[in-house]
């Protein structure tokens, strides 16, 4: 909607003002961001998990690697708040680390994912020619790779408390071709528009118009896989740990720890339900801040014309 | 030479008196997240048969919602009130299954885009019988017997195989004449054309206009024509209803409302049109301010924020549209449409004419430095096909085209679409070595210039687009969008803000909404940004590509008027490309017309317009419309048979032959000389007036 009836066009005869002030377009963007409720209380939640993670370990006496053999498999009590699971474990310090572990994994490879497919995939774009086809071949190449396959490999051969860092990387390695294909014939209607074409007649250079035009209108969409990657590295990362390739013990993660509770989760619910509402808040909060983030990046949405 | 009097194919006025279609009331609105959009709030009129009725107004004013309110295709969504009756029969209380045996039958529409509005996968005959199966039992025979009929009728030749045809091979102006002939296969007792001619080009224009004067003589049907552009209404109008912001504000006759329109809107739109065939040098008046938004109404009469003689009673309550009285007696919505009509006011009276800044003291051309030479330019593309890339065919996008811009000069360059005005514009952007030719620019040939030369020539060269939203990126705040060049040629943060403030100040917008996205501005100040863009590094040449055909008339205005008075102080060329021959004539000094890739008549713009040589200049101005309806009666039109062949084909001789008039009228021996030597520009005398014909028209 554009309500701009407001501005008005006969405005040459107000005083006359040779430089501008302008508001910086990141304040407007936070301001219009702000105005979505439940992207607001969605970046709470995010905060408050990030808090609960780092600082969880400082609030009760029990560390996550220090089972509590007199407590097995005990619902929540004022000692075990989140209550223990079969070998002990204070779910409270462990969820924490889980989540702390699953953040981790999610929002770097997710980051790492979109960054190198916008430009991958853009660059394909932008340049036409025999790099543009060369590009393309490459990428229809990679995707025929068996990443699964690859990804298990190259996990289980690292262990132990690094061995987050490789499944991170892992994922990211893997995670982005098919992504960056997508990105470009996206990108390749980008190119035509006549705003991209302005910019080349204006002599600005390839680069910049990659990096001002291109990847900024790409945007929405970027966003949008940036949210939903987090969920997709969890569950990848949930998906390799239940076969035995992800994070491996004494290191934990949320995948870690829902698959342990699903076993028992008749008859000890809470190890279930404690890390599976802590990756449905995950999600939840990650959806609003993509929706919130798209409504204030985007002109043309619903927020428009308030700022 | 086939001349038509318009005049004669529209006068079937019958006396009849029972209205076929009679609307009351009508009111449209739509839900939408910001509130209750009333896109059309009442309208009423009648329809007898064989008049035409047309409804004009800008975009949102509500004409389309109506028509389609009529024809019973708004989405459920919408929110339909008031009566249409058709033959006494209520059609506002059928439900869409009984619609459907109306529509088509006793009611058919013409939609604007002839592409979307045939099915790809079935053929012509296919689709013209689907027509004629729905409403009527007729055997194969018949049906293929009446599709012929039908296609001969709307003027296409060889109906028999033409039948077998699928839409893709059929151009633009064809499918149109299809459309006709698919509305009227039932005889219907009301057509209503949708912006049936804005896809097309003037030429063709003017056939589909004169098919559809055609088909409504044979089938005595009332035409309801919704439009924009003022000069059809006057082509084929008998009544003429204007709208503005969902209502009607101006009904009669269409002689009563374009003689003495009483409404102020009516008559600002009717100045603010330049006319194709008189010559204005003053400025154009342009409407201050945009529609209001259809949302938050004002209580008063929506147009009160921009009349510039609305009192304070205007914005209390809405006027109603009632008869005033004079010898041009219509229905106005005005309070002041009395004194309009007694004091006998025109729109001189009314609108305050803008000041343009003098032009710089005339220096002969000759004199002026030339910032622009093209020679010989030629651009083809390879066609190929299969899988080893086999060539197929090449198309002459641009064939040969030579021209000079001097200083402060605006060159216009017109011609039908396809005709390679874009692609000799794109070849000029690209500053690079062109297939063939040369290209100069401020006397630097740009086959010598290294990248860093070349960007830094660019400064001397800019663009403003067709479509004001499309240019500017939707995500860069004004300042960005406008600082962007500036930036590119390595300005400082203070010097751009400096440049910034007097940028706005020069196209007219407010220096504090440098903030804003090009979202929230209008049409007409989007474009003001593109061309704020495109001055902003002092360019000695602004290529304007199609620069307002995208805008409403009472917009497109205030941005010739602005177009035209930076070109008086900054002294900046302009390289113009247009289709609408008559905002050309007001902006340009020279003009170029091209046909198939090559130029076929240049000069300076009075000489073009009052003494065309070429039959193709000829042809194109006697099709342009001119929104009076006494002239247009009167007009003898020269029509060009067919439509503009493909650029692969190779035409020997003269490429213009196959549809040219006076080649038709030559005898043997002269045509012979048409199809073996492909005619040069020749100068015209002592004048700048060059054309490329054999056989030149004679001057009146």
């Amino acid at each position: 909607m554009t309500t701009n009836a407001s501005i008005d066009l006969s405005n040459q005869d107000s005083e006359v003002r040779t430089t501008v002030k302008r508001t910086s377009k990141h304040r407007l963007i936070l301001r219009r961001f702000c105005r979505n409720k439940q992207a607001v209380i969605g970046v709470a939640i995010v905060l408050l998990m990030i808090i609960y993670a780092v600082f969880a370990k400082y609030l009760t006496e029990w560390d996550y690697d220090e089972p509590d053999f007199l407590n097995l498999k005990q619902p929540p009590s004022a000692e075990h708040w989140l209550g223990t699971d079969i070998v002990g474990g204070d779910l409270f310090v462990l969820s924490a680390r889980g989540l702390g572990r699953s953040l981790m994994i999610g929002f770097i490879a997710s980051i790492g994912i979109t960054v190198i497919a916008a430009f991958v995939g853009a660059a394909i774009a932008y340049v036409e020619g025999w790099f543009e086809t060369v590009g393309t071949w490459i990428l229809d190449m990679l995707l025929v790779v068996p990443t699964f396959f690859l990804l298990a490999i190259m996990v289980s051969k690292s262990s132990g408390t690094s061995g987050w860092i490789w499944l991170t990387f892992a994922l990211m390695l893997f995670g982005w071709i098919g992504y960056a294909r997508v990105l470009r014939s996206i990108a390749q209607s980008l190119r035509d528009r006549e705003y991209v074409a302005a910019a080349r007649y204006m002599g600005v250079k390839p680069l910049t118009v990659l990096w001002r035009h291109m990847i900024p209108n790409l945007g929405s969409i970027l966003i949008i896989h940036t949210v939903l990657g987090v969920v997709y590295a969890v569950e990848a990362e949930t998906g390799l740990s239940f076969i035995g390739f992800g994070i491996t013990p004494p290191d934990t993660s949320l995948g870690v720890l829902i698959k342990s509770g699903s076993a028992t989760l008749m008859t000890a619910p809470w190890m279930f339900l404690t890390p599976a509402l802590l990756l449905l808040a995950l999600c939840y909060s990650m959806t609003k801040i993509g929706d919130g983030l798209r409504d204030a990046l985007d002109p043309s949405s619903e927020s428009g014309g308030k700022a | 030479m086939t001349m038509t009097h318009p005049a004669e194919l529209g006068d079937t006025r019958e006396s009849a008196t029972e209205p076929v279609l009679s609307v009351r009331d009508l009111t449209v609105s739509y839900g939408s997240e910001a509130g209750p959009v009333r896109a059309v709030r009442g309208v009423s009129f009648d329809l007898l048969p064989g008049r035409t009725l047309a409804i004009a107004g800008e975009s949102g004013s509500g004409k389309s919602a109506a028509s389609l309110a009529i024809m019973g295709l708004l989405p459920d969504s919408a929110v339909v009130g008031g009566s249409v009756r058709l033959d006494e029969r209520e059609l506002l209380r059928l439900n869409d299954r009984e619609m459907s045996s109306v529509r088509g039958l006793e009611m058919s529409m013409i939609f604007q885009d002839p592409l979307s509005a045939l099915t790809p996968v079935f053929t012509i005959g296919q689709q013209i019988a689907e027509a004629l199966d729905t409403h009527q039992d007729l055997s194969r025979g018949q049906v293929v017997k009446r599709s012929m009929e039908l296609l001969d009728l709307v003027g296409i030749s060889d109906p028999a195989a033409r039948l077998k045809a699928y839409p893709h091979q059929f151009s633009g102006g064809m499918r149109q004449r299809v459309m006709i002939a698919i509305a009227i296969a039932n005889d219907p007792k009301v057509l209503i054309a949708d912006e049936p001619t804005t896809a097309l080009d003037v030429t063709i224009q003017a056939q589909v206009l004169d098919v559809l004067k055609l088909a409504q003589r044979e089938t005595g049907a009332g035409v309801v024509m919704i439009t924009h552009d003022l000069g059809v209404v006057a082509n084929v109008a008998d009544d003429v209803m204007v709208m503005y912001a969902g209502k009607p504000v101006e009904h009669g006759t269409v002689d009563s409302v374009f003689d003495a329109p009483q409404m102020p809107y009516t008559m600002g739109l009717l100045a603010a049109v330049p006319r194709p065939d008189r010559s204005t040098s003053g400025p154009l008046v342009p409407i201050e301010g945009n529609p209001p938004s259809p949302v938050i109404l004002p209580p008063g009469c929506p147009f009160a924020e921009r009349c510039p003689i609305a009192v304070d009673q205007c914005t209390e309550a809405e006027p109603a549209l009632v008869t005033h009285g004079g010898p041009n007696a219509h229905d106005a919505a005005c309070i002041r449409a009395d004194e309009i009509v007694e004091q006998g006011l025109k729109y001189t009276d009314v609108y305050p004419i803008p000041e343009l800044p003098p032009r710089e003291a005339n220096v002969a051309r000759a004199e002026r430095a030339t910032v622009l030479e093209v020679k010989d330019l030629k651009r083809h593309f390879e066609l190929s096909s299969g899988m080893l890339r086999r060539k197929t065919g090449t198309v002459r996008a641009v064939d040969g085209v030579t021209l000079d811009i001097r200083q402060g000069e605006t060159l216009a360059l017109v011609g039908e679409s396809g005709c390679g005005k874009t692609s000799t514009l794109l070849e000029i952007m690209q500053l690079k070595q062109p297939m063939n030719g040369r290209i100069v620019l401020m006397g630097r040939d740009v086959s010598e210039l290294g990248a860093h030369q070349r960007r830094k020539l660019r400064s001397d060269l800019q663009i403003v687009f067709q479509d004001p939203m499309a240019a500017l990126d939707p995500r860069m705040p004004v300042y960005d969008v406008i600082a962007e060049p500036l930036k590119a040629q390595g300005w400082t943060k203070k010097a751009i803000n400096e440049r910034l403030g007097i940028l706005m100040d020069l196209v007219g917008l407010n220096p504090d909404h440098v903030d804003r996205f090009p979202e929230q501005f209008s049409g007409g100040q989007r474009q003001r940004i593109g061309i704020a863009r495109a001055l902003a590094i002092e360019p000695s040449l602004v290529v304007l590509d199609e620069p307002v055909s995208a805008l409403d008339v009472s917009i497109q205005a205030g941005v010739i008027n602005l177009l035209e008075s930076l070109q008086a102080r900054l002294g900046v060329s302009f390289l113009f490309v247009a289709h609408d021959l008559s905002v050309v004539r007001h902006v340009a000094d020279r003009v170029a017309v091209m046909y198939l890739g090559r130029i076929v008549e240049i000069g300076d713009v009075e000489s073009i317009y009052t003494r065309p040589r070429h039959p193709y200049t000829a042809a194109l101005l006697s099709a342009a419309p001119i929104p009076d309806p006494q002239v247009e009666r009167q007009r003898q039109r020269i029509m060009l048979s067919g439509e503009l062949p493909s650029p692969t084909e190779r035409i020997s001789g003269c490429r213009f032959r196959t549809r040219c008039p006076t080649y038709k009228m030559l005898p043997e021996a002269d045509r012979a000389v048409c199809e073996a030597e492909e005619p040069d520009l020749v100068k015209e005398g002592e004048t700048d007036q060059q054309r490329a014909c054999h056989f030149p028209m004679e001057i009146k």
